[in-house]
This record gives structure tokens, C-alpha cells and sequence, in this order.
């Protein structure tokens, strides 16, 4: 997987819902490429097709045409497993809706990926604690999601996609339920982890001021890329 | 990874308590009943082998009508006559004694009481060879037996019934058109196997029961006892010779009559405690099959509500294999503890049985295992069809899911 293949790479990629007159063009021909190490922002108006192109990126879902490869592997080649295990070894997600265990502890959730690494128990609560305490929940991991503001599940989330040490972060609307403060940090953390572990690091926004935090700007309209290149402000809060 | 699996499933098993009992009531039910059936079974085989190890091992019975036709010959082929009794004592050896029995239902009346009995035709030396002593009074006389004289013994429960407590030597009492007096009253035995009363009895010189109740000279059974460390099946081969030439049966025709030591007869009995048990444990485990599509049903439903769940696990990397092995582990917890709690349920409804049966407690822990590895493999079988179809569950569909 090595080489000079890009990390990420979309070919014309098409995503269709629906069939006919209820027929949905999600993703229509979006094209771009992802170096590892980047940080980049995904922007555009709702229904732009950004979780969209998220959930491919993320191998959860597969292009209805054109190609995605990830290190130079088309995915429409893996099965299900390879692609179970394309997820588990190098990406994280932050979904929009946070998509907690709503019946487990803050704990419990963000140790989820490691237990299916293999990861021993005692090692998964302790470096679950950690990641909690990474994005400012100390003291909260005993709390069910339900006992959790939407800015406090949005960190769990964080969290949890962190934990595996993952190549890539995908996030959908980090920020969106937390105040500037919190949105501050949580950017900064995603910088952090960007500038000292070499994460990749996508992240769709709607916020202009968080997009600043990242080195590239995709702007997305109608499941295209209209404009791609460096944010607004040129990146300035770096 | 196996054991956070089956962590995972206690937890969502107990998650949801209320439901997971009645999940589980069918293999409860089921295994309880399985266990219930076949350990009461069992014990009361092994009660029927003590019985009759009791009544003695070296009793052989010999009954007219062969073993290969059926009971129906039994009518149709000639009757034993107290000659073959004489006969079987005077021409084998290593026999002890040798006694005739005949034996019909009837109602036995003193004053105002009055009580169906068994009355039994025979003489002193069937007591000896079943080794049976009185504990009243005497048995019968020499002179009565060959003259036919109308006395009688009688059992305990005969005297409860007709006497109260009070003593019944000396008394007479009516056998329909046959008054006799009561000579000798039996030692208590109890009920036997079947839970027939052994001590409802009545007994009259063969003679008398011949010339007054049944009216002919037939003898229904021979009661054989053969000495004390001498092979019953040797003797069994004599007397089997001995009435085929009695009976003038050429070579190369079946008898006509039946030889049993008790040994057979044991397993004869047995063999239909087993059958009782066979049948009454297929329609438990029928109820163990219900509770099997019970425990899909659920698993399904439980699918279903916690398909986000699903997607979730497999967005963060779950193989769709891991995802089968939690449901499928999650339905086989459910069911061995089902199957654990009947099994534990099953015992002790067996514990009370045999208490109230009289019969003794065995357990079988071949069956207990079997039950409890079949209650597993319910589960295998009915939680895999839910568990596949949550493994086969699209993640963005799943994560989509309300
Ligand atoms: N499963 C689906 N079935 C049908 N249509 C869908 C499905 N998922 C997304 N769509 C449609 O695809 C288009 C793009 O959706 P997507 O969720 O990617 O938008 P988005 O850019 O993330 O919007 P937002 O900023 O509101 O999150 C929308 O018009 C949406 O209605
Ligand atoms: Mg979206």
C-alpha cells in the first residue's frame, strides 16, 4: 500500500439514491485527491452530497459509478470484510449524528473500535480514559449519551474516533453543537493530531472559521467540487 | 475476543429482563419436563429391579400360551393341573418348591363392611417360596389343602378394611356364595412397583378356589423356587423340557407355555417404564422445539430494534462475522440458561415425584448433560437465521435506521 499512490483519491465518482423519479444524484462525477498528512475541509450548502462523500471515503458505502482508491486500491475491489477491516485499521469517524451506543457509558463507547482490534480490556478502559480526557470529558466517562449534552456526545464521538490511532479522521460537523470555546479546542486537537501523529484529517464544516483551521478548502455544490484550494482566510489560524 | 463476546450477550440479555425470561420459558419448560420424565423414569425402573430382586431372584413362573404368539394363546392353549406341579417338584432337581397360583377380583364381605379384593388360589408353599410370613394366626392345614376346606389368609389392607385394627382369626367372611374362616393374616408388604396394593389379598387353599370360585381344575401360573446358588436358567431348561413332553409337544413346534425368572420379568416391566418414558419425553421435547422458535422470534425482534446499534458496530470495524458471532452467542447464552434453569426446575420436580411415588431419586447425568448441551444446540439453531441477517445488515442502511 505503499508508493506514490495518493491516500485518497475520488475518479469521477457518482453516488445515486433512489430509482427513476425519485432518483437522487448525491455525488454527480465529484473528482479530488488527499495526500496523507492533509488537512482539509469539506464545505458546501446542505444536501451538497458532503456526508455523502464522507461515507465512501469512510467504505461504508460503494460509488454508483466512477472509482475510489485508497492508497491505490480501488475499494469496489474489496469485499465486505477487507473493507470491515479498511475501517477498523485506518479510518475514524465522527459522524454528524454522533451515533453513540445509546445505552453505553461514554467509556464503554469510545473503547468499541479497540475491542475489535483484539485490544485487552484493562489496556482499552485505560487508553479510553485518556481520549476522554483528551477532548475534556474527565469524569464523565460513566455517563450514558442521554446523561451527555450534544456537545458532550459530539467529544465522545471525537473520542472514539481517535482511539485506534487511525490514519485518517473523517468528521461530520465536529463542531456543530459546541460554542466557539469548545470548538477552539476541539480544532485544535484535530491541528495536533494532524501536526504531531500525521493524521489525515477530513472534516466538513459549515463554519468559515473552522474551515480556517485547514489546509484545503473543498467546496461542494449540488455533488460536485466547485472550488478546490486553500480556505479563505488561507489557512490562517495554523 | 470469545469471552468479551459473552459478556456482551449477558449484558443485553439482562438488559432486558422481563423479556428474556419469557424468551427462555419454553426451554425451561421443556428441558424441565425432559428431566422431570426421565429422572421419575428411571427411578422407578430401578424401584421395579428392587422389587423384585425383593420378591427373590430365584423365582421362575410358568404361565400356559407361548411368549411368541401373543397373550391371545393364552386362552387357547391347555391349562397347567396341579399333576405339573407335583411333577416339576418330583422330577428336577435344584428345585426348592414349587406352588400353584389361580387368581381372580372379588368382593370379600364381613357383617356390613365389605371390599374388593384379589383372591388367590394356592397353598403354604407359595408363601415359602416368595418368602412371605404371617404375623397372625396360622397357615393352612395339611388336611384343608387336600380336602378344599374353606379357610382363608388374608392381607393387611383386607383387615383395614373389613376388621378395622381388630384381630380377624377366627372370623368369617363371604366370597360370594363361599363362607370361610379366617385363619392367618399376612405381614404388611406394601404397594409394589405399580403401585399395586400387594397386601389386597385373599388366599384359599387351591383346592377351594378350584371346586368353589372358579370351578375347574386349571392352574393358571406355577410358582417355581429354585435352590439358593443353582442357575434358574438351567432349571428354567429342564422345566422347559419337561412340559414339552408333558404336553406331548413334538420336535420342531414352539411351547405352548411360558418359562420367566424374575430376571425377565424385570426387564420386562422396565421395558415398558422405558416406552411410558420415551413417549412422554418426545412430546417434552416437541415443547423444547417451541421454545427454540421462541427464542428466534425474539432474536429477530431484538435485531431489528438494535439495527443502529449494528451499524455502528460495523463503522467502527466489526467484521460481519464478529457481528453473527454476538447475536449467535447472545441466543446460545439465552438458551443454556434456559436450559439450566429447567434442568435445575426438572430435578427438583423429580426430587418430589419420586418422594410422592415412593421411588428413589436417580439422576442421570448422561440426560442432565445431553439436556444441556441440547438446549445449547437450540440455540445454535435458532439463533443463527437472526444472527446471519444482522451480519448481512448494510451499514449505511443500519446507521441510518430509527
Ligand atoms: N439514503 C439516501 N436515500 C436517498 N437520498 C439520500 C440518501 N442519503 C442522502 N440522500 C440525498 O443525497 C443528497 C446529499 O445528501 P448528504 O447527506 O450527502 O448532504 P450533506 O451535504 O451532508 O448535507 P448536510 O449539510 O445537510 O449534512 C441529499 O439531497 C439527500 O437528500
Ligand atoms: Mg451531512
Amino acid at each position: 500500500m505503499a508508493g506514490e499512490a495518493p491516500l485518497i483519491e475520488f475518479r469521477k465518482v457518482t453516488k445515486i439514491y433512489g430509482q427513476g423519479e425519485a432518483e437522487v444524484r448525491a455525488l454527480d462525477g465529484a473528482s479530488f485527491t488527499i495526500k496523507t498528512g492533509e488537512f482539509v475541509a469539506i464545505m458546501g450548502p446542505s444536501g451538497s452530497g458532503k456526508s455523502t462523500a464522507m461515507n465512501l471515503i469512510g467504505c461504508l458505502d460503494r460509488p454508483s459509478s466512477g472509482e475510489y482508491l485508497f492508497h491505490g486500491v480501488p475499494v469496489a475491489s474489496l469485499d465486505r470484510n477487507q473493507r470491515a477491516l479498511l475501517r477498523r485499521n485506518y479510518l475514524g469517524f465522527v459522524f454528524q449524528g454522533y451515533n453513540l451506543l445509546a445505552r453505553r457509558s461514554a467509556l464503554e463507547n469510545v473503547e468499541l473500535p479497540l475491542i475489535y482490534k483484539g485490544i485487552g480490556r484493562a489496556e482499552r478502559k485505560q487508553r479510553a480514559f485518556e481520549a476522554l480526557s483528551k477532548v475534556g470529558l474527565k469524569g464523565r466517562e460513566h455517563h450514558t449519551p442521554s446523561e451527555l449534552s450534544g456537545g458532550q456526545q459530539q467529544r465522545v464521538a471525537i473520542a472514539r474516533a481517535l482511539i485506534a490511532n487511525p490514519d485518517v479522521i473523517l468528521a461530520d460537523e465536529p463542531t456543530g453543537n459546541l460554542d466557539t470555546k469548545m470548538s477552539r479546542e476541539i480544532m485544535q486537537l484535530l491541528c495536533d493530531l494532524n501536526d504531531n501523529e500525521g493524521m489525515t484529517i477530513i472534516m466538513v464544516t459549515h463554519e468559515e472559521d473552522m474551515a480556517e483551521y485547514a489546509h484545503r478548502l473543498i467546496w461542494m455544490v449540488d455533488g460536485k467540487v466547485e472550488r478546490d484550494g486553500k480556505p479563505s482566510g488561507g489557512g490562517g489560524k495554523r | 475476543m470469545i469471552w468479551e463476546t459473552i459478556r456482551l450477550a449477558v449484558q443485553a440479555i439482562f438488559r432486558n429482563t422481563m423479556r428474556s425470561v419469557l424468551t427462555v420459558l419454553g426451554i425451561v419448560i421443556g428441558v424441565a419436563a425432559v428431566i422431570a420424565m426421565v429422572t421419575v423414569g428411571e427411578g422407578s425402573s430401578s424401584q421395579v429391579t428392587a422389587d423384585v430382586e425383593k420378591l427373590g431372584t430365584n423365582i421362575v413362573m410358568i404361565m400356559p400360551g407361548g411368549m411368541e404368539q401373543g397373550p391371545r394363546t393364552q386362552s387357547v392353549a391347555e391349562a397347567f393341573k396341579l399333576k405339573d406341579v407335583e411333577a416339576i417338584i418330583d422330577q428336577i432337581g435344584s428345585v426348592d418348591t414349587a406352588a400353584p397360583y389361580a387368581q381372580t377380583s372379588m368382593t370379600a364381605i364381613y357383617g356390613p363392611e365389605s371390599t374388593t379384593t384379589q383372591v388367590v388360589g394356592t397353598d403354604n408353599r407359595y408363601l415359602d417360596a416368595v418368602d412371605w410370613p404371617l404375623v397372625m394366626g396360622r397357615a393352612f392345614l395339611n388336611t384343608e389343602e387336600t380336602s378344599g376346606r374353606p379357610v382363608c389368609i388374608i392381607g393387611e389392607t383386607v383387615r383395614q378394611n373389613l376388621f378395622g385394627n381388630t384381630n380377624p382369626i377366627g372370623e368369617t367372611i363371604r366370597l360370594s356364595s363361599l363362607t370361610c374362616e379366617v385363619v392367618g393374616l399376612l405381614e404388611a408388604k406394601g404397594a409394589s412397583s405399580f403401585g399395586t396394593d400387594q397386601d389386597d389379598v385373599v388366599g384359599l387353599p387351591i383346592k377351594t378356589f378350584q371346586r368353589r370360585i372358579s370351578g375347574s381344575s386349571d392352574v393358571a401360573m406355577i410358582f417355581v423356587a429354585v435352590q439358593d446358588g443353582k442357575s434358574t436358567d438351567r432349571v428354567m431348561g429342564e422345566i422347559k423340557a419337561l412340559m414339552r413332553e408333558r404336553r406331548r409337544i413334538s420336535e420342531g413346534e414352539e411351547d405352548d407355555f411360558t418359562v420367566m425368572d424374575m430376571k425377565q420379568i424385570a426387564e420386562m416391566l422396565s421395558g415398558i417404564t422405558d416406552v411410558l418414558t420415551g413417549l412422554l419425553s418426545a412430546v417434552a421435547a416437541v415443547s423444547l422445539l417451541v421454545g427454540g422458535i421462541g427464542i428466534m422470534n425474539i432474536m429477530l425482534v431484538s435485531v431489528t430494534e438494535r439495527t443502529r446499534e449494528i451499524g455502528i458496530r460495523l463503522a467502527v470495524g466489526a467484521q460481519s462475522s464478529q457481528v453473527l458471532m454476538q447475536f449467535l452467542v447472545e441466543a446460545i447464552v439465552l438458551s443454556v440458561i434456559g436450559g439450566l434453569i429447567g434442568i435445575i426446575l426438572g430435578l427438583v420436580l423429580a426430587i418430589f415425584a419420586s418422594n410422592m411415588m415412593a421411588i428413589p431419586f436417580a439422576p442421570n447425568p448422561a440426560v442432565v448433560g445431553g439436556a444441556f448441551l441440547f438446549s445449547a444446540v437450540v440455540g445454535v439453531v435458532f439463533g443463527y437465521f437472526p444472527a446471519r441477517r444482522a451480519a448481512r445488515l448494510d451499514p449505511i442502511e443500519a446507521l441510518r435506521h430509527q
